[in-house]
């Protein structure tokens, strides 16, 4: 069967095709070949958006998880597959990311065995390389599934709980770390971003848009799938990111007060504009739209708020990353075309490996036998043992 | 010995022999060019008439030593930051880090290194002095021991009244580094970074870091907990169900319950 052509699959030849042109010219005549990096600006979007939004926005499948299996909010079964293979695929671009910008990736292992416990990168990338494990075995079950290994599935079923755990904790490690990357340029980065709360705000940011993005990829879903939406659960994540959102932005502000830079924020200058349009639009805005029941229990209410949030978190990372160090350094960085093209392709790749999972594996149907089974073995054998 | 350089910025008279004496010692092809590269790690600025040597400051605790994933950057025990190119990933992490942009890249290369003064830690470890420190004709640049070098910058500013500014920079900024200047004006004026912490800046990390072990732990168990008690909750629930149905498939669950 001849694949149609649509409108979405010419795009995404179209993008993947430059993404492959600035590939070659990337690993075969170097950084300064591909990209607008320099000297003065060693980090640019590759960082600033690939790997710390690529990070922040799957901790979905960290938040879901938890739910799901520890704190046994059954209802939410439903969107925990796909919530775990968003944060698995996820988590894969970024380390395909991570190759591209690091300049030698071929020994992207070191770290393994040369250690500096001293350094945030170290931490970060052995948390994201036994995380991204952890997503392996979460997601494995739904590959069992298909490949009809009960055995297998039985066995990592049994192992659920601390591997959620873990998970969980690597996930609270290395989303705050990625923050914490910055603490050791007091000097560097513009007040209006840098505190010693860096740590703490990425990971609250991360958990909130995390559900966010729970809520955007399931309307995408449903568009793409013809899925029908579980309303109620999305509702219920709109309304914990209201709680989680009000806490990081009172804690922020009463830092921003705090250190005395809040009057930096009216100052009318680039990052100060920057910063309003970070907080304004893709924080404050998507907190209130969510604290209205109307909009809340609206399909496209709730996904402009979830969109607004996803744009407004995705602002911040590139804000400390980009804009904070611009304004700290006095050098303008803006990515060439290459690097927007491998960017734009990271992204495009994800959708499709989502498209062909969605396609292939049991990802939304409802799998109600074995988890029923396996629940009465539990039962019996617990029984049994007494 | 704990070697260290002083520079005297009033007796530079902007030669280059230093930079020249650089790219020799470590075989650093091209120019001297206008700017720290990967191919020149040190260079003289000319700030209205007077020289100012630019390098790599040694840190006494650096940050691009501590930033580094794999330790590719490291404080040797003679003194100078190295850089063991055999382990560096090329994350870069080092040049973001460092509070005075020394860290270079080679960027037209496709496989690159990071590239910055290593005060000669290969001659410094055998007993030598640094290459530009023994070139230097006005004796601007001056090699030697920490201590001997920061009481001999002291002595200067004491016993010159009115020919330097009283502070020797590089005693205290970011905790201390290894290669002091003295100048007859503000070095603010003179482009050095104004803003550094007197502290080292490592700690600023260090605070953060240093709390993991608590998080796991803590985080652990409380989560470890959280599961106990709903799991058992849940269980409970599903056997006062299933008696209440007089499910007569499972007898003697309330005993595996009670537990």
């Amino acid at each position: 069967m001849r694949p149609r052509i649509t409108f979405w699959r010419t795009v995404f030849v179209a993008i993947v095709a430059a993404g492959l042109w600035a590939t070659w010219v990337r690993f075969s005549r170097g950084l300064g070949a591909s990209t607008n990096l320099s000297d003065q600006f060693p980090w640019g979007l590759w960082i600033g958006f690939d790997v710390l939004c690529g990070v922040g926005l799957a901790a979905g499948g960290f938040a879901i998880t938890a739910t799901v299996v520890i704190f046994k909010l059954e209802r939410f079964r439903p969107i925990l597959r796909p919530t775990v293979l968003t944060a698995f695929l996820g988590y894969l671009l970024v380390i395909v990311a991570l190759l591209f910008d690091l300049g030698r990736p071929y020994r992207v292992w070191h770290p393994l065995v040369m250690w500096n416990p001293h350094s945030v990168m170290f931490e970060v990338g052995w948390c994201v390389m036994l995380y991204t494990t952890v997503l392996s075995l979460e997601f494995s079950p739904v590959v069992f599934e298909r490949l009809r290994l009960p055995r297998a599935q039985r066995i990592l079923h049994s192992i659920s709980v601390p591997l959620v755990i873990l998970g969980v904790l690597l996930s609270t490690l290395h989303q705050s770390s990625l923050g914490s990357l910055w603490l050791i340029l007091p000097g560097k980065v513009h007040p209006l971003w840098y505190t010693p709360l860096l740590p703490v705000f990425f990971f609250l940011s991360a958990l909130a848009v995390g559900l966010s993005m729970v809520i955007l990829e399931s309307h995408l879903s449903g568009k793409a799938f013809g899925k029908r939406l579980e309303m109620d659960l999305l509702t219920d994540l709109a309304r914990v990111f209201v709680v989680v959102q009000a806490v990081y932005l009172v804690w922020r502000f009463q830092d921003l007060a705090g250190r005395g830079a809040l009057g930096l924020a009216v100052s009318g200058s680039f990052p100060a504009n920057l910063f309003l349009l970070e907080v304004g639009l893709g924080s404050l805005l998507p907190m209130v739209m969510f604290a209205i029941p109307k909009i809340r229990h609206n399909q496209t209410g709730l996904f402009w708020g979830a969109a607004l949030a996803v744009t407004g978190f995705v602002l911040n990372r590139l804000n400390v990353s980009i804009t904070g160090l611009e304004a700290g350094t006095g050098v303008r960085y803006f990515p060439s075309w290459m690097e927007i093209a491998v960017t734009m392709s990271i992204v495009a790749v994800g959708f499709g490996l989502f498209g062909l999972a969605v396609r292939h594996l049991p990802i939304f149907e409802q799998h109600e036998a074995a988890p029923r089974r396996l629940r009465r073995m539990w039962v019996v054998r617990g029984a049994n043992a007494a | 010995m704990h070697a260290a350089m002083l520079i005297d910025t009033t007796r530079c008279v902007g030669c280059n022999a230093c930079s020249e004496a650089c790219k020799e010692a470590n075989g650093l092809p091209g120019e001297i060019e206008s700017d720290l590269t990967a191919r020149t790690w040190t260079r003289v600025r000319d700030v209205d008439g007077t020289y100012v040597r630019q390098m790599c400051m040694h840190c006494e605790h650096p940050s691009c030593a501590s930033v580094c994933p794999v330790g590719a950057l490291y404080k040797s025990e003679a003194g100078p930051v190295a850089y063991d190119e055999k382990k560096c990933i090329g994350c870069r992490y080092c040049m973001v880090a460092c509070p005075f942009g020394i860290p270079k890249y080679e960027w037209d290369r496709a496989l690159p290194r990071v590239q910055k003064c290593i005060g000669c830690v290969g001659r410094v470890e055998k007993g030598q002095m640094t290459a530009c420190a023994e070139i230097c004709p006005a004796e601007a640049t001056t090699f030697g021991d920490r201590d001997t070098l920061l009481a001999e910058a002291h002595r200067r500013i004491r016993e010159n009244p009115g020919t330097y500014v009283e502070q020797v920079y590089g005693e205290n900024e970011v905790g201390g580094t290894s290669v002091f200047f003295l100048a007859n004006q503000p070095f603010e004026a003179l482009g050095f970074p104004a803003n550094l912490p007197g502290s080292s800046l490592p700690d600023y990390t260090w605070q953060a870091l240093s709390k993991i072990p608590n998080v796991v732990a803590i985080g652990g168990t409380a989560l470890l907990g959280i599961s106990w008690i709903v799991h058992r909750r849940m269980r409970l629930e599903r056997l006062a169900v299933a008696e209440a149905a007089g499910d007569p498939a499972q007898p003697r669950l309330q005993e595996g319950g009670a537990r």
